[in-house]
């Protein structure tokens, strides 16, 4: 482990490490002066060695001088330390503009002037977490899909934030900014090196809070290009999928199995893999009214969410297969027997329905 | 003089102290109260350290082997506020009850009737709290700054008690502080002047007012955040034209000026230890109650340095980066002046005198860390890591607690007429200085390293130094269990005090009253010259 801050890999980055470098030196200069007298004094005035207390306890100019020479120093740190700050919170001129969106617990990425959008989450797995596999390399700081950036551009950030406040933080960019819900905040970097680059969300937003990693993968610029143009493709391949799936009907052996796959990705942090939920934080599912009741209203709550409480709109995080599957699964799942199969079509048909 | 005071004190027991449990229940001595708001701090100490247990026992490894992530945040939510709240100001309300009016020549608190009531709804408040983590969905978890939204559309049913309990010691407070202004403005001994208050006084003085300045805005903050939640209202909620932000700013602005209250008598406290000890004057005294004043005025000018990362204009940062660092020269000025007592004194190491001399050093690392912090473009990266949680430990446990320790270990001859065991004093004493240093100072490292404060796993670069951490969290813990013992000792067996056991000690209290002081303290005032 790195016992100091990075120097990172822009040249903001560098500067706040030298900034923190310099900082750092002073106090113990600082330090050094002020423990050295005490000591001394602790030494060589001690009652054991015979010391006679002088008289002396007051001195104006004693006094003014350790005023104003720590005034001098503090207009010496706060020069450069402007410097920087200014050039940090000037992100006009980008050559790339990304919407990043938190939300309990997962990041989404959105490409502005691209068709393409994604959300990444933690890639640990849970039995990593509580010990019944062994941790890998870099468990707690993996995701299913890094977000990837171009090398030498001015990347812009807009953050903002789903549900509560999240804050997305790279060591290496020296950035990390606060996505709060209902407002937009501004970042940028411009990554000097290719690589990996990792950080953690840093401000408390509920209980997976610890598990809410950020991966970033620089490449440089004709890598990217063609990363890019691959994504595109797949998105818009999937888009089209999912057009055609409308008109399939899936087998409750396939909704089952897919959807247990997808409850355990995405709904089971809050409702427990048991479906039971934790009492007075996260309803349960099993015999819940929703999941054994109406379907449309239970495709409703899972799609669109529910204003106002942790229940977010899964509608645009999953595929139309995933969201019939994941329902199904729901609803026959720790014996809640329905025998309800719910197909792509519906979930359409509840999406219109809001529109 | 020894003699007046005995016959006052047993003419006291004649007519004013009822036996009894009703004797603690009724009280309106200072004595009493004071006792029992140390003694109350000191429960609330074990208690929210039990939780900081197990917080460090949980991240004695990663992954997670003991406690769910949502009890994980309740214990990191409840430790802050049971040790803000229930330990470190109680204690201080304690110190100010049993010491101010001895120091200043009066027979008692100004207003004792509202005294007892300051105490006693306190320990509702924190039966109320505690309560709560045995509801349903458990008790606060959203940390002791309880930001919106999580502490409102996202918190848990209990959230209700929690914003009553913080009423309560809100009130509590308030009404503490108000008894302190009221007995410093009203109640001075004759020719005890201003600029003739013992620091301690001074900085309680000073603390009285921040406390009546900003609690009522943890008040209206708690208030908004009940409202948003059960009534309907929309104050932090951007979908009902709110802003979780504007909590950040009336948290903050209650918040900041909150952490000197948790450090303004500690000063106080020092500025009498280290002269006694040193058996020299105080040097400075009148810049040390300007350096408290102008610490008191910036505190509130400074509140959003805690919020570098929410987005703010650049002038804003600016304005908050520069009043920010400001504050360091006052507090400089502080402790060049503890360090000018010392020197060419007559120094002994008494066991008052070694928190004493900790308590600058590791309160002046804090200072380090703290202006480190203040330097914006860096605090971005500082930020919500382990870095933030050694920095306000550092003037938090070896600050203000260790300054308390001091003030007991100090004083103890004069409340309880009983020398206490110095060995046990300096066993407690190094015990906990070794391992406080092991506890938070690879904080530091963790923070710098990358790790993300209040999460309940990590990732495996950061798992030997947890490991180093926890052990030192659970050494420091059992070494207040010496302290225990010690005040035990010293009440049941301790050698008796005389009047002024310390011989360098100056102040009524020690020249004008016996050890025990009598019930109460000064029923003609002394003259002063
Ligand atoms: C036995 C000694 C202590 C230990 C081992 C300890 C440990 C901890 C730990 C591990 C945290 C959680 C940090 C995080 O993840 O955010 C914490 C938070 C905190 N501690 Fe302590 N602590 C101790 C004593 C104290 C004392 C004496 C005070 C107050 C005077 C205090 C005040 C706080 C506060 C205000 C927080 C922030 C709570 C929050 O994040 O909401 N601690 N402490
Ligand atoms: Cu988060």
């Amino acid at each position: 482990m790195s016992f100091n801050l990075r120097p990172g890999v822009t040249s903001i980055s560098e500067q706040v490490y030298g900034l923190h470098m310099t900082i750092f030196y002073i106090c113990c200069a600082i330090g050094a002066l002020v423990f050295g007298a005490m000591f001394w004094a602790i030494f060589h005035h001690r009652k054991s060695k015979g010391a006679v207390p002088a008289q002396f306890h007051e001195s104006t100019k004693v006094e003014i001088i350790w005023t104003v020479i720590p005034f001098v120093i503090l207009i010496g740190m706060a020069i450069p330390a402007t410097k920087t700050l200014l050039a940090m919170e000037d992100p006009s001129d980008a050559d790339l503009t990304i919407q990043v969106t938190g939300s309990q617990w997962k990041w989404h990425y959105k490409y502005f002037d691209q068709e393409l959008e994604y959300y990444s989450v933690l890639a640990s797995d849970w039995g990593e977490v509580n010990g019944k596999l062994s941790k890998r390399a870099n468990y707690l700081l993996e995701v299913d899909r890094p977000l990837v950036l171009p090398v030498g551009k001015k990347v812009r950030f807009l953050m903002t934030s789903e549900d509560v406040i999240h804050s997305w933080w790279v060591p290496d960019f020296a950035v990390k900014k606060d996505a709060n819900p209902g407002f937009i905040n501004e970042a940028w970097t411009i990554i000097d090196k290719p690589g990996i680059y990792r950080g953690q969300c840093a401000e408390l937003c509920g209980k997976d809070h610890g598990f809410m990693p950020i991966v970033v993968i620089a490449k440089p610029q004709a890598e990217y290009d063609a990363w890019l143009a691959e994504e595109e493709a797949a998105y818009q391949a999937k888009q089209a999928q999912e057009l055609a799936l409308v008109a399939m009907t899936m087998e409750q052996d396939e909704l089952m199995s897919l959807g247990e796959k997808v409850y355990e990705k995405s709904c089971a942090a809050c409702h427990q893999v048991n479906g039971e939920g934790l009492p007075g934080v996260f309803p349960g599912l099993k015999a819940s009214p929703i999941a054994v009741g109406d379907v449309s209203k239970h495709i409703d709550v899972v799609v669109n969410g529910v204003p106002g409480t942790a229940m977010q709109a899964f509608g645009k995080q999953l595929g139309l297969k995933e969201l019939a599957a994941v329902i199904t699964y729901e609803r026959n799942a720790w014996g809640n027997d329905t025998g309800d199969l719910v197909q792509a079509k519906d979930v359409v048909a509840v999406q219109n329905a809001a529109q | 003089m020894s003699t007046i005071s005995e016959v006052h004190a047993e003419h006291d027991d004649h007519h004013h102290a009822p036996r009894g449990l009703m004797r603690w229940v009724l009280t309106t001595n200072h004595k009493d109260i004071g006792s029992m708001y140390l003694w109350f701090a000191f429960a609330m100490f074990i208690t929210g350290g039990a939780m900081a247990m197990v917080i460090r026992a949980e991240l004695f490894q990663p992954g997670l082997q003991l406690v769910e992530p949502n009890f994980f945040n309740q214990m990191t939510t409840m430790h802050g506020l049971i040790m803000v709240f229930g330990a470190v100001m109680p204690a201080f309300t304690g110190l100010a009850n049993w010491l101010i009016p001895m120091m200043i020549g009066a027979p008692d608190m100004a207003l004792p009737r509202m005294n007892n009531w300051s105490f006693w709804i306190l320990p509702f408040a924190f039966t109320m709290l505690l309560a709560s983590l045995f509801m349903e969905g458990g008790g606060p978890n959203f940390g002791w700054t309880f930001y919106a939204p999580l502490s409102t559309t996202y918190s848990p049913d209990s959230t209700a008690l929690f914003v009553f309990s913080v009423h309560i010691m809100g009130i509590s407070s308030i009404m503490g502080a108000i008894n302190v202004i009221v007995t410093i403005m009203n109640l001075r001994a004759p020719g005890m002047t201003y600029m003739k208050l013992p620091l301690f006084v001074w900085t309680w003085f000073i603390t009285a007012f921040l406390l009546i300045a900003v609690m009522p805005v943890l008040a209206g903050a708690v208030t908004m955040v009940l409202t948003d939640k059960y009534f309907g209202t929309s104050f932090f909620d951007a979908a009902g034209g709110g802003d979780p932000v504007l909590f950040q700013h009336i948290f903050w602005f209650f918040g900041h000026p909150e952490v000197y209250i948790m450090i303004l008598p500690s000063f106080g406290i020092i500025s009498a230890i280290v002269p006694a000890f040193s058996r020299k004057k105080l040097f400075g005294y009148s810049s040390m109650v300007y350096a408290t004043a102008s610490i008191a005025g910036l505190s509130f000018v400074v509140w959003a340095h805690h919020m570098f990362t929410t987005g703010m204009p650049v002038q804003a940062e600016l304005f908050f980066m520069y009043a920010t660092m400001l504050i360091s020269v006052p507090t400089g000025v502080k402790v060049f002046n503890w360090v000018a007592t010392m020197w060419k004194g007559s120094i002994s190491f008494e066991t008052p005198m070694l928190f004493a001399i900790a308590f600058i050093v590791l309160f002046t690392i804090g200072g380090f860390s703290g202006l480190m912090l203040a330097i914006t473009p860096v605090d971005f990266q500082y930020h919500d890591t382990y870095f933030v949680v050694a920095h306000f430990h550092y003037v938090l446990v070896t600050g203000a607690i260790f300054s308390i320790m001091a003030a007991a270990y100090y004083w103890l001859p004069k409340w309880t007429g009983k020398m206490y065991d110095e060995g046990l004093g300096r066993l407690h004493f190094w015990c906990s200085l070794v391992s406080v240093n092991v506890l938070f100072f690879p904080m530091h490292f963790l923070g710098l390293g990358g790790m993300p404060r209040r999460i309940p796993d990590y990732a495996l670069q950061f798992a030997d130094v947890n490991a180093i951490v926890s052990i030192g969290g659970f050494a420091f813990g059992l070494s207040q269990f010496i302290f225990l013992y010690m005040v035990i000792k010293c009440i049941r067996s301790g050698e008796p005090a005389p009047a002024k056991p310390w011989e360098g000690a100056e102040g009524l209290e020690w020249d004008n009253l016996p050890s025990p002081a009598p019930y109460h303290s000064f029923t003609t005032p002394p003259e002063i010259k």
